[in-house]
């Protein structure tokens, strides 16, 4: 896989998305199912209400002690026997692990599902020093095998249906005849996968929580897979975020609880493996070595922002996405870079800069359907505002790119309505004069044409509310 | 001695020259304050039927009988060969028990050596496991395993069906509740896996397939 585009296109993408049929109707099914199953598991309002705000009270704690808690957790990790290493880059992060697996002798490396390990594009880093990479995790296999990104945090092939899946597998895997039965294309992966977990030298994953207090490192999921990458190889790189950081174990049952049912409907994962330790003396399996890499990539100076901090609460569960007319409309490549749906529109213009994703902020309705969902209270309308305003006159050094959006005509308009809607005389003959000669200007006047580019012209009505309020003799119109 | 890590200073002073913000305010004010759930004397048929529905076989025996009706339970399963752990209490009671029992009866294979020595028989030869678990999670339908030196982690995961034995005495409420009664916080195990079925997918358009790459069967045997 390449190294990914530095720049959105949401417009043009968006554009080939809607008019994809088969994508729509993938996103839409998926969507609408993981949207019921959520509401299932918090039928109960008292009990979500008491939930959330548990998680949300451990996330922001947390958060608020974050520099202290990473050298707890280093602290921690290191008595434990796990090596921390820290990456202000992807660059450097991709490097680390290179380097620990070069030191190590390892060719071929098996990975868990990780969205940070996405972020690095760690795969194609690996790939072109000669080291073989294989995504475990079926989704993220299905994808690999197709040489696509994933197109959501949690299911990466959603984007895909089983006779896609089906075609794929027969052209791909040696034997595999083209079946649309999904217990045979599941039992289809199983078989090829089981040789790459033995022969593999490494495995590497992604971190769910880290939590401080222990030094214990908690990856959750349904599979197996991520358990087979940190158990059977002999040396385990799990790759994290900054912000994955928990304070106390304490903080981890609400959190687990709020993440498996907002992602996937289900009161708890199948599996949640909490490794604190590489092999011990006496033990018979696990990997000797266990390493640990915390990113930043941007997040520390996410975190220097009081109001954009709220950002780095997330969990991953994706429920923003599921819940998100846009995303469901358009599905998780049009975001172009790791992250989609209202997280990837907050997260990706802090992280690339509001300079090659500022487009992003701008495609919300502000809904507030992925607030109302995020379990753990991010105001993701009121953050995607905050970068829309930044990205066009700055009130902070925080967002990477602030000040480079917004253009002439952009300014002139909002000038305008200012002045407009600051003077009642103004406002009288403007809204007058559009009465009079508003049906008279072509959809294409510039200005306009932003507007009537996807819809109708508005018409305008031959008086203002304000007028008609006067003549009925409203005292104080 | 580990080398100095610049990236390390640089990340941790931008941290730490951060502005200070107070706590968001509770979102719910009034509301409940989040409690971790009671089952009370509805526990065990809590963690049954949560256990169920996430696709587990439960079965209840005594502490006695248990090897025998497994036995009956994995022979009819077709299973040939079952991997347990010869040092522990667990692996002794069904060594003994299964030591003159009529056939069918599976051919028991110790884990007593380092996974590099017996990874392809592990991987590929084995039909199910035995272990015992620490205890139980009522509420999520879960069982808590710490694997030990005696009970490697792999025996859990390997196998095509996993058998596990728990104590009916050791369910516990919650997760919150198991973890502080047996003190996690005093220190954790290398490893320690709550599990809550099988090993299942939905990647392939939402559809529920098992056995992905865990064990596609989980027998649970509440004894005591």
């Amino acid at each position: 896989m390449s190294a990914e585009p530095r720049q959105s296109d949401f417009t043009g993408k968006a554009r080939i998305a809607l008019d994809d049929p088969k994508l729509r109707a993938n996103f839409r099914r998926a969507m609408d199912g993981l949207m019921a199953k959520r509401g299932a598991q918090f039928a109960d309002p008292v009990e979500w209400a008491a939930l959330r705000a548990r998680g949300i009270a451990a996330r922001a704690g947390s958060l608020a002690r974050l520099p202290e808690l990473l050298e707890q957790l280093e602290r921690r990790c290191a008595e434990n026997g796990i090596q921390v290493h820290w990456a202000e880059t992807t660059q450097e992060a991709n490097a680390i692990v290179l380097d620990i697996l070069q030191a190590a002798g390892a060719r071929r490396v098996i990975k868990g599902k990780s969205m940070v390990s996405e972020e690095m594009h760690l795969n194609a880093h690996l790939n072109a020093h000669g080291i073989a990479t294989m995504e475990s995790d079926l989704g993220e296999y299905i994808i690999q095998l197709a040489g696509e990104a994933p197109s959501h945090i949690v299911m990466p092939c959603i984007h895909k249906n089983k006779a896609e899946v089906a075609a794929l597998f027969a052209d791909r895997i040696p034997g595999q005849p083209y079946t649309e039965d999904v217990d045979q294309l599941t039992a289809a992966a199983r078989r090829a996968l089981r040789g790459a977990f033995a022969s593999a030298d490494a495995g590497i994953s992604g971190v769910n929580f880290a939590v401080a207090e222990t030094g214990t490192l908690v990856l959750i999921e349904n599979e197996g897979n991520g358990r087979l990458s940190t158990t059977l190889p002999p040396l385990h790189i799990a790759v994290t975020g900054i912000e994955k950081v928990l304070e106390r174990l304490d903080d981890l049952p609400p959190l687990l609880s709020l993440l498996s049912r907002s992602a996937t409907g289900q009161p708890i994962t199948t599996y949640v493996n909490m490794i604190t330790k590489p092999r011990q003396p006496g033990e018979l399996d696990g990997p000797t070595a266990v390493h640990l890499v915390l990113l930043d990539n941007g997040r520390s100076r996410v975190y220097c922002d009081p109001e954009l901090r709220d950002t780095l609460r997330c969990i991953r569960c994706a429920a923003c996405m599921n819940h998100c007319p846009v995303y469901t409309r358009v599905g998780g490549h049009t975001y172009t870079f790791t992250y989609p749906g209202p997280i990837g529109k907050i997260l990706t213009p802090q992280i690339e800069g509001l300079d090659c994703a500022g487009e992003q902020p701008h495609a919300s309705s502000l809904c507030g359907a992925c607030a109302e969902v995020c379990p753990v209270g991010i105001p993701i309308p009121q953050l995607l505002v905050r970068l829309r305003q930044e990205a066009v006159s700055p009130t902070s050094t925080a967002v990477k790119g602030g000040g480079t959006g917004g253009s002439l005509m952009e300014t002139l308009i909002w000038r305008a309505t200012t002045l407009m809607f600051t003077s009642p005389r103004l406002y009288g003959a403007g809204s007058r004069l559009m009465g009079w000669f508003g049906h008279l200007a072509p959809a294409w006047l510039p200005g306009l044409d932003r507007w009537t580019r996807t819809r109708s012209k508005p018409k305008f009505a031959a008086k203002s509310l304000h007028r008609l309020a006067k003549e009925r003799g409203y005292p104080d119109a | 001695m580990p080398e100095p890590q610049p990236a390390r200073e640089r990340i941790l002073s931008r941290l730490r020259a951060a502005p200070a913000r107070a706590l968001p305010a509770d979102p719910a004010p009034g509301g409940p304050v989040w409690a971790p759930p009671v089952h009370g004397d509805a526990r065990l048929t809590r963690f049954r039927a949560m256990l169920e529905a996430s696709r587990a076989e439960v079965h209840e025996a005594g502490a006695e009988d248990w090897p025998e009706i497994l036995r009956t339970i994995l022979a009819a399963k077709g299973v040939g060969s079952v991997l347990y752990a010869p040092n522990t209490a667990t692996g002794r009671r069904l060594a003994e028990a299964w030591a003159d029992a009529p056939a069918p009866t599976p051919a028991l294979v110790a884990y007593d050596r380092p996974v590099e020595q017996v990874k392809p028989m592990l991987v590929e030869r084995i039909d199910a496991a035995v272990t015992a678990a620490l205890g139980g999670i009522a509420h999520t339908g879960t069982l808590v395993l710490w694997p030990t030196p005696e009970e490697p982690r792999l025996m859990s995961l390997l196998p095509p069906i996993h058998a596990v034995v728990v104590d009916r005495g050791t369910v516990a409420d919650s997760l919150s509740a198991v973890i502080t009664a047996e003190r996690w916080t005093d220190g954790m195990p290398t490893n320690a896996v709550l599990v809550s079925g099988p090993s299942k997918t939905a990647d392939i358009e939402q559809t529920l397939a098992y056995g992905v790459h865990g064990p596609k069967e989980l027998i649970v045997m509440v004894i005591g």
